[in-house]
């Protein structure tokens, strides 16, 4: 399958300023990401809060500049553009936030939400309210909905506005940022149903962002780990879940809650020691290293790349990539 | 795809034959009716400006023309109901002319002030950095003088007359109403509805008019409302003073200038335009703070 986008590298320090603007170091948010996404499939990024994942989806939207790196859609350089074309491009890759309760202009009807990114781009307004119709129509919204305004609306509601807000440039890829962590949990599954239906629908390729493991597994055809703004691990989803390489990645599958009564699971012993670290001064080495149980001197002095162990599964961890048998076998 | 919607949507069918959803502007007039003391306050205020426009046909004396003979009548004489003046000039005649002026003077210098100083405080929150510095600061430095003393500044330096005391009332009310746009557009900055409209290419233009604009209307809208009547004071105050109109003009302050003459003779008929200022501007005030409670009940 061919890639649909490209991101090679791509880095965002925040700098901190004091008072009078002296420098006061960096918050290092994203650190050196690459991926791929699949033409038409969906890649999924988990991680903890504050990992990074929502500050990547600005880096790739340009909402945020990135200090280094490329994302390349089909073979073009985005953030290399600038002006019109940046314009040109920008409605190619579309964006679901994650609060429906912010992500819509309470003074705007629901139709004019929709609307609005056509109206950005020079379409009269007539044509613009038949398009956001047939939009409304697409996420399941009655054409009475159109006239009315976001606070009249559900959670769930308001998503499926956010959804067909995005869609209605006809973008190639979507950005889903937490986009169901805010719903319910029987609201959440009519709206992940929803993505695949549209993706099909429209040809989509998706990025879906989520700290919830089941979410992705569900969603995803790729998953990609992320922790304090590096990634520790990708790869296909099957390979990930049912095989998972790095310890931070078995932590995380470890702690999902099972709704399964048979599998009473106490975690013998605790697999996430103590707090993520301030990414104000992240630690040497490997970034998980003061977390992680199977951690040596080694962690501290050299950053593991990220290696192949498996059919497009990678991982960056020094210990699986020496073959340490305790982390093998957990 | 269709039949998923369907299924989707449970309450689809229900809604569509919902009646037509009233619009924003009709729900909030009902919530602002609910408000007894605000709907007073508010039928007062339409009286007062309506009989202050009405004024020729509803009086038939001339604000001018005194009468030697019948000064100082008390409040609730025949033919002068609230008396007369110190020149023998029907009262209530000038109340209703005087009115023109005096609210003209509390509601343009609002107006003007919610134009330029809201363009300024957009501008400012906006753009951050420099540019809102800029603004901000140059503001800040009209904001650090006492309200009175500035406008007393600015109205003696101009010279007197109603339209100087409107500008130096409109240069007084530019930054707090400045800096209240400028705090409430940083706010809506931050909403990822603004996020989203820049990912969809819009221009700045475009996202001020449609995603600041109607965001923050309601919180300068309110703020201005309860303006009035300060401004109102202001320059009543300014006119009491001599700042303002030259005489024989009618306006609320420099009759109430006029009238302390003869606080001693007849106090009765010398507060009767300090009571109109004063009902005015607490009719205005309980006006907006329901206006407050109304606009800003949903998002």
């Amino acid at each position: 399958m061919e890639h649909i986008l490209e991101v090679t590298d791509v880095s965002k320090t925040f700098s901190l300023r004091g008072m009078f603007g002296q420098s006061k170091g960096g918050v290092s948010a994203v650190n050196g990401v690459s991926f791929t996404l699949k033409s038409k499939g969906t890649l999924g990024i988990v991680g903890e809060s504050g990992c990074g994942k929502s500050t990547l989806a600005r880096l790739i939207m340009r909402l945020i500049e990135p200090d280094q790196g490329q994302v390349r859609y089909k073979n073009e350089d985005l953030l290399k553009l600038g002006g019109s074309d940046l314009k040109k491009m920008r409605k190619r890759i579309q964006m679901v936030f994650q609060n429906p309760y912010s992500s819509l202009n309470p003074k705007l009807t629901i139709l004019d939400n929709v609307a609005f990114p056509l109206w950005a781009n020079g379409t009269g307004r007539a044509a613009a309210s038949t398009q956001a119709y047939r939009y409304l129509d697409a996420v399941g919204l009655p054409k009475s909905y159109a006239a009315k305004y976001p606070h009249h609306l559900s959670g769930g509601q308001r998503q499926r506005v956010a959804i067909a807000r995005a869609l209605v440039l006809e973008p190639d890829i979507v950005i889903a940022d937490e986009a169901v962590s805010a719903l319910d949990k029987s609201v959440q599954a009519q709206v992940l149903n929803l993505f695949q239906d549209l993706k099909k629908e429209f040809d989509l390729s998706l990025i879906f962002i989520s700290h919830d493991l089941h979410v992705v597994e569900y969603m995803s055809d790729d998953v990609m780990v992320m922790y304090l703004g590096g990634v520790v691990e990708k790869g296909p989803k099957e390979e990930v879940f049912a095989n998972p390489r790095n310890p931070y990645t078995q932590a995380l599958l470890k702690s999902v809650p099972s709704v399964d009564l048979a599998v009473r699971k106490a975690p013998e012993t605790e697999l996430l020691k103590g707090d993520l670290p301030s990414p104000l001064n992240p630690p040497s080495g490997c970034r998980f290293r003061t977390r992680c149980m199977f951690a040596e001197a080694r962690c501290a002095q050299n950053v593991p790349a990220l290696v192949e162990v498996g059919e497009g599964h990678h991982t960056a961890c020094l210990l699986v990539h020496e073959g340490m048998a305790a982390v093998q076998n957990l | 795809m269709a039949t998923n919607v369907q299924s989707i949507v449970p309450d689809a069918a229900s809604a569509a034959s919902l009646p037509k959803q009233p619009s924003q502007a009709a729900e909030r007039w009902r919530a602002f009716c609910r408000r007894r003391a605000a709907l007073v306050a508010l039928v007062i205020l339409a009286a007062i400006v309506l009989a202050c426009i009405a004024a020729p046909w509803l009086s038939p004396y001339d604000p001018y023309a005194g009468n030697v003979k019948e000064r100082l009548l008390p409040v609730g004489s025949a033919g002068h109901l609230l008396g007369t003046d110190e020149q023998g000039r029907d009262l209530l005649t000038r109340i209703l002319y005087g009115g023109r002026l005096s609210l003209l003077s509390g509601i343009v210098p609002v107006i003007i002030a919610v134009i330029l100083g809201g363009g300024l405080g957009i501008i400012a929150g906006y753009f951050k950095g420099i540019i809102n510095t800029l603004i901000m600061r140059t503001l800040d430095i009209l904001f650090s003088f006492p309200a009175i003393l500035l406008a007393i500044g600015i109205s003696a330096s101009l010279g007197p007359g109603i339209s100087n005391i409107m500008i130096s009332a409109t240069i007084v009310f530019i930054p707090p109403i400045a800096r209240i746009a400028e705090t409430a557009v940083k706010e809506v900055k931050k909403e990822e509805y603004i996020e989203a409209a820049l990912s969809s290419g819009a221009g700045t233009g475009l996202i001020i008019r449609f995603h600041v604009v109607n965001n923050i209307f309601s919180r300068l809208f309110v703020y201005s409302t309860t303006q009035i009547g300060i401004c109102l004071m202001l320059a009543s105050g300014l006119s009491f003073l001599g700042l303002g109109v030259s005489p024989p003009t009618p306006e609320w302050g420099f009759m109430l200038n006029n009238l302390k003459q003869v606080i001693f003779i007849d106090p009765i008929v010398t507060i009767v335009p300090g009571i109109f200022i004063f009902v005015t501007s607490l009719a205005l005030n309980i006006v907006s703070d329901a206006l407050s409670d109304v606009l800003d009940s949903k998002g």
